[in-house]
C-alpha cells in the first residue's frame, strides 16, 4: 500500500492525516510534497498525524527529519501525532523522539501551538 | 530464481522495484519458517534496508549491474546475503547516526538499522561490489526443525 495524505484545518493549525507507506520513493515523495506546498501557502503550523502509518524505512524517516527541518528553517512547527508501535519503536531506536515534539491527542496536539 | 531444499536465490534489477521485491519476500521466507511477528518486521526491514544500499549506493541503479539476494536455512539461523556489483563500500566513513550532530540527517541510518534488527550484519566491500551478510537466530519452536518451503 502506497502513502495517501489528506489534510485538513483545525483552529489555525493544518492536520496532514497520512496513510500507508512512508518508504523511499512515493512515499517520501509524496510527504515531502505536502509540507513544501503547505509551507509554500502559509500554513507553517502542522500536525503530522501518523495514526494509519504502518511502516517506515530508513528513507522515510529521513523525510520526517526533513520534513521537522524545513518547517523550522521557515518559521514554523511540525509535531508528531498518534504514532504506531511500530513507527514510536524506530523513533525511539534513532533516538528521534527526544527531537519531535509527540503528542497522541488532537486537540492537545492543536492547543500545543502558541 | 534458483532454488535447493534449504536455500533460495534471485538475481533482481537495480530498480526500485527490486527493493520492495526483496522486502516482500524476506517477510514472506520469515512467516514461513515461523519468526515471531516483530522478528519478520526486523528481519524484512533489514533486508530492505540492505537493498536500498546495494541499488542506490552499489549499483547506482545501473541498468547492467544486478543484485543478488540469497536466504538460506542453516541449523538455527537465517543467513540472508546481499551482493551487488558496484564500487564497494567505503565502511571507514560511516557516521554515528545518534550522535548528537547527526540526529538531523536526513540519511545515513540504514546500517544502523540492520544492525538493531539482526543478530549479525557483516559487511564485506571489494572492487567489484558488496557483500553483505545478515543473520537472524531462531528462537521459535521451529528452531532446529521446519526448513525453508521454498
Amino acid at each position: 500500500m502506497t502513502m495517501k495524505v489528506g489534510t485538513r484545518q483545525v483552529d489555525g493549525v493544518t492536520i496532514v492525516d497520512a496513510s500507508g507507506r512512508i518508504t523511499l520513493g512515493e512515499g517520501s515523495v509524496i510527504l515531502r510534497d505536502t509540507v513544501r506546498d503547505l509551507l509554500s501557502k502559509g500554513n507553517k503550523k502542522i500536525v503530522l498525524n501518523l495514526a494509519d502509518v504502518n511502516y517506515i524505512d530508513s528513507s522515510g524517516i529521513g523525510e520526517l527529519v526533513s520534513a521537522f527541518t524545513t518547517t523550522k528553517n521557515q518559521g514554523g512547527e511540525l509535531k508528531l501525532l498518534n504514532l504506531t508501535k511500530k513507527v514510536n519503536d524506530l523513533l525511539q531506536i534513532t533516538k528521534l523522539y527526544t527531537v519531535f515534539d509527540v503528542k497522541d491527542d488532537e486537540a492537545a496536539a492543536v492547543k500545543s501551538f502558541k | 530464481m534458483a532454488m535447493t531444499e534449504q536455500r533460495v536465490s534471485y538475481t533482481l534489477d537495480s530498480s526500485l522495484e527490486t527493493i520492495d521485491s526483496a522486502e516482500e519476500k524476506a517477510t514472506r521466507i520469515a512467516t514461513e519458517l515461523g519468526f515471531a511477528e516483530d522478528e519478520i518486521m526486523q528481519i524484512s526491514m533489514a533486508v530492505r534496508e540492505g537493498a536500498v544500499n546495494a541499488v542506490l549506493h552499489g549499483n547506482a541503479y545501473a541498468p547492467d549491474k544486478k543484485i543478488t539476494l540469497a536466504f538460506e536455512r542453516t541449523g538455527d539461523e537465517l543467513v540472508i546475503t546481499i551482493r551487488d556489483q558496484g564500487k564497494g563500500m567505503d565502511l571507514s566513513n560511516i557516521p554515528n547516526p545518534l550522535a548528537p550532530e547527526n540526529l538531523l540527517k536526513t540519511s545515513g541510518r540504514g546500517i544502523f538499522l540492520m544492525r538493531s534488527f539482526m543478530d549479525v550484519v557483516e559487511i564485506r566491500p571489494s572492487s567489484t561490489g558488496t557483500e553483505l551478510k545478515l543473520i537472524k537466530h531462531v528462537h521459535g519452536p521451529t528452531a532446529g526443525g521446519k526448513e525453508a518451503s521454498q
